[in-house]
């Protein structure tokens, strides 16, 4: 029989060992999955994570489908700190993108060096209105954030539907539900030529470093573990507990905007009426996988982005729906959250007759 | 305007039934301590497993049974999780709605687009041929009635039995219900797969008798919308129904006016449930009284026992 024994200390070696092992796990029961539905599965699981990067151009693609993924798993982590629970990214990426693709249809003759930059403003900007919202309503009316912040990334996404569909929908577009083209003034910048590389494969990294600092060398970065920890003790403190919400909805929501304005004038070139195949979900992993942490947040998106393109080869290579990714995703958060109890405890073989005797 | 009544009246009953199913569930489970944020996940599985159940025997009992094993089997995951392995709950919960998910779309990717044999309609003479109270009150599926029934019971059991004093202690001192001998960790095994069951029978609703068909991410955040109601209820049974049935006659009322084919876009009116949601949750919240009052004082906190 099993026995979970505190430990009486964190353990070090656990803290980065534990990832590892629930990734191990993960691979080993997405195999048994894959098993049952009668796949082979050795093969299905290097289609899903190997192979993808072995392909022409895949580590482009990783690097590009990771940028927003670390972005809002970076903000998240920061929010999820202080214990504010953010879990609509996905719809303050949506307003993100649709206030930095708005600029970009209002003004397309702008030269960049000026529509660029205003537009990463206002992807912000959407984002944080998003984040405040759900923060206010939190602070002033004491309203469950994690129902409200999901309950606005509904509401975003019928708000994309109906701009797609109705006033900003192309005129030429033959009645599809997309707006025009952006013109190339207000495409994302690339960092390589004819690739899809833009700028936030740059930004991402930057912003998860310059929130590591804050959060781990300011005292507005100390404010918000001790707010997460032990609550009653920030109080003592006289931190303002509001205010640490408003910094975290804003901060993530405003992250989430700039990742949404990205994708949609990065890769995409237009809005359309699916524009995040749920990295809000997504995004909420990348932040545990990273151990809160925002530099955890880089390979814990890297990651992550892989599955996207593991579940596109496994579609395309194999067969399989690409639902897969779900699932995956799915089981590895079961395994990261569950394996952390090694942090603070042990497991230990307790033979019966032991029990016994005492 | 008494048919246009009647439809107001039947349509906003069914579109009720999986709120309210998946509603009662978390009530007991949060009346435990627990709060399961995975009920979309299990509703989904419910629903995939009950309509490909149903499709494979041609049975809809089979169906509704499959679906609740489905949400039992989803809940357990998370119970493992998160009683036994103390995992954050919150964190637990949105692992298990995005397994849900993904789960779902994985299985049914197969049954998109087929028909399966729906729950019939249950037909009492005499009484189901009343007008108006007839197609109302007696001319639903036995989901509708189940729904209904275990309400009552749920109300009554955690207000005068035994067993629902033993659920309360466990929520509101599981230190104190520990050291008085309760085994706190099965007693919220047992909250946590009874919703479950009851997120499972919602999924199936969905798609056997509601939609009825299966299609991806087919109950569009009616999962997370039961979660907002047991808050909206302030954790009391019959505050449950009421709310169940507000939101159910917004969701038709939302597709109504969009038949009507009244000037205002569809995808606006499709948000106003969602709308709804966030303004009924401010409202309730703001008397913080209340719901201090109500609350599970245990809610989301992880026990462990002390030698």
């Amino acid at each position: 029989m099993f026995k979970i024994e505190p430990r009486g200390y964190e353990s070090k070696f656990w803290r980065y060992a534990s990832p590892v092992l629930a990734l191990l796990l993960t691979g080993a029961t997405s195999g048994l999955i894959f098993l049952a539905m009668g796949r082979p599965a050795g093969l299905t699981v290097y289609t899903f994570l190997i192979a993808p990067l072995l392909q022409q151009d895949g580590v482009q693609a990783l690097v590009v489908k990771a940028a927003p993924l670390i972005m809002m798993g970076v903000g998240l982590s920061l929010a999820y700190r202080a214990n504010v629970w953010n879990i609509g990214t996905d719809g303050q990426f949506t307003l993100g993108a649709i206030c930095g693709g708005g600029v970009a249809l209002a003004f397309p003759d702008v030269t960049p060096w000026v529509l660029f930059p205003v537009m990463i403003v206002a992807g912000a900007i959407g984002g944080m209105l998003n984040g405040g919202l759900v923060a206010w309503l939190r602070i002033r009316f004491n309203a469950n954030e994690i129902l409200t912040s999901l309950m606005f990334a509904y509401i975003a996404q019928y708000f994309l539907v109906y701009l797609v569909t109705g006033p900003w929908r192309d005129p030429e577009g033959f009645g599809f539900p997309q707006t025009a083209l952006f013109s190339d003034n207000a495409l994302a910048p690339r960092l390589i030529e004819d690739t899809n590389v833009h700028i936030g494969v740059l930004l991402a990294p930057l912003i998860a470093v310059a929130l590591w600092f804050m959060l781990e060398k300011s005292l507005l970065g100390f404010q918000f573990r001790v707010l997460g920890q032990a609550t009653r003790a920030a109080k003592f403190a006289g931190f303002n507990e509001n205010r640490l919400v408003w910094i975290a909805m804003l901060i993530s929501g405003g992250l989430a905007g700039l990742a949404g304005m990205l994708e949609a004038t990065g890769t995409l070139g237009q809005l359309t009426t699916t524009l995040s195949p749920d990295y809000g979900f997504t995004a909420i992993i990348v932040a545990f996988l990273g151990r809160l942490n925002p530099l955890g947040a880089i390979p814990a998106g890297l990651l992550l982005a892989l599955t996207y393109l593991g579940g596109d080869a496994a579609q395309i290579n194999l067969g399989l729906p690409n639902a897969v990714t779900g699932i995956f995703q799915g089981i590895l958060l079961f395994y990261l959250l569950g394996c952390d109890i090694l942090l603070l405890n042990r497991i230990r073989w307790v033979s019966s007759r032991m029990r016994a005797t005492g | 305007m008494t048919a246009l009544l009647v439809a107001f009246l039947v349509s906003t009953i069914a579109a009720s039934t999986p709120l309210l199913l998946a509603a009662t569930g978390e009530l007991v489970v949060e009346k435990a301590g627990v709060l399961n944020l995975g009920v979309e996940g299990m509703m989904l599985a419910g629903a995939i497993a009950g309509f490909a159940t149903a499709n494979v025997t041609g049975m809809t009992t089979l169906g509704v049974l499959a679906a609740l094993a489905a949400g039992v089997a989803l809940s357990l995951l998370f119970a493992i999780i998160s009683l036994t392995l103390q995992a954050n709950q919150t964190a637990t919960g949105l692992a298990l709605t995005i397994f849900g998910r993904g789960f779902s779309a994985l299985v049914g990717a197969g049954y998109v687009g087929i028909p399966a044999p729906t729950l019939p309609k249950v037909h009492i003479p005499l009484l189901s041929d009343i007008p108006v109270l007839g197609p109302v009150v007696f001319g639903h599926d036995i989901l509708v009635y189940l729904s209904l029934a275990i309400l009552a019971v749920v109300a009554w059991c955690i207000r005068y039995t035994h067993l629902g004093l033993i659920l309360r202690a466990v929520g509101d001192s599981h230190d104190a219900a520990h050291a008085l001998g309760y085994a706190v960790v099965p007693i919220r095994y047992g909250a946590v797969a009874f919703g479950g069951a009851l997120a499972g029978l919602a999924g199936a609703y969905m798609s056997l008798a509601y939609t009825p068909l299966w299609a991806q991410d087919m109950t569009a955040g009616r999962g997370w919308v039961a979660v907002a109601l047991v808050t909206f209820s302030a954790w009391r049974p019959f505050w449950l129904l009421i709310g169940a049935w507000f939101f159910g006659a917004l969701m038709y009322l939302s597709l109504y006016v969009q038949a009507l084919g009244v000037p205002v876009p569809s995808a606006l009116l499709s948000a106003l449930p969602y709308i709804g949601t966030v303004v009924v949750l401010v409202l309730i919240s703001r008397d913080a009284r209340l719901i201090r009052l109500h609350r599970p004082a245990m809610l989301g906190r992880p026990f462990q026992a002390r030698a």
